[in-house]
């Protein structure tokens, strides 16, 4: 196994999750995408920790703290989109044009 | 190192299986017609993530993968799409008419980071893979030398319970206060 093997899949995973976020309109799919972004970091860290071989696994703690903060992150989003949906009856970015001019 | 000898490693075999689930199953979960089949795929899609993660010897952070996003995240997501689309058939307008920059975008995102990582490791091998990470040392550090990280962790995680609560719930409306006022 080579490290730029996983390093390739990373990417792959992270380009996806960039297409995603620029072409979906339902704020769900945009979390969605988000979270293939956050693995496709996860993916790294942990490939880069195999590699290196630190002597207090450093790769592999700060995945886990990725992990962490990306389900508090999906806790707020949703509450957020939730949030947005029971005022405006709708979960499309395209209909949030409030603040544009 | 040429093409062939990476073919003859068996366990390129089982990477090369699990990096096409998850390309598979990412590219499903941006482009799927169906919201709840997107949000499926995304369980495949971090299968495969946690499968590569034992690959890469990391066990304790798959099976925290397949804990919190399989088990907690994932089934949040569909709570999520179940509000906020009652009817969860196919729906033609999900995306924007507008793909070209962003598929363009991404692709270019997808060839400079693979050249990147080509140009700067290029075949080097991952010798450490089959030797299992000791969960102690993991435990020793986590609660060691990254224990402040750690405790500014579990106060984000706090904080968001405490937040989504506060942003999800639904206030009163002044007509119904008074009718909680009154009886």
């Amino acid at each position: 196994m080579t490290l730029t093997q996983f390093l390739v899949i990373g990417a792959a995973l992270f380009a996806l999750g960039v297409y995603g976020l620029l072409v979906r309109r339902n704020l769900v799919l945009i979390l969605l995408s988000v979270e293939l972004m956050l693995a496709a970091v996860n993916i790294n860290l942990v490939a880069f920790e195999a590699f290196l071989v630190t002597t207090q696994a450093i790769g592999q703690v700060f995945a886990i703290f990725v992990i962490t903060v990306a389900a508090a992150e999906v806790g707020i989003g949703l509450a957020i989109v939730l949030m947005i949906f029971r005022n405006r009856r709708s979960a499309n970015v395209d209909d949030l044009s409030l603040m544009r001019w | 190192m040429t093409l062939g000898d990476w073919i003859s490693q068996p366990v390129n075999w089982v990477f090369s299986a699990l990096g096409l689930a998850v390309v598979f199953s990412g590219f499903r979960v941006v482009t799927a017609k169906n919201v709840v089949h997107a949000a499926l795929y995304l369980v495949g899609a971090l299968a495969g993530t946690a499968g590569l993660f034992l690959l890469l010897s990391a066990e304790f952070v798959a099976w925290s993968l397949v804990l919190v996003y399989i088990g907690a995240v994932v089934v949040l997501f569909l709570f999520g799409i179940m509000i906020t689309r009652a009817p969860t058939g196919l729906d033609p307008a999900l995306d924007t008419n507008r793909k070209l920059v962003p598929g363009v975008l991404a692709a270019a995102v997808f060839a400079l980071m693979t050249w990147a990582a080509f140009d700067a490791f290029g075949v080097e091998q991952i010798t450490s893979a089959g030797v299992a990470t000791d969960n102690a040392l993991l435990g020793e550090s986590l609660l060691g030398r990254f224990v402040i990280p750690f405790e500014v962790v579990s106060f984000v995680l706090l904080g968001a319970l405490i937040g989504g609560i506060t942003i999800a719930r639904r206030d009163l409306t002044p007509v119904e206060e008074e009718e909680r006022a009154a009886v």
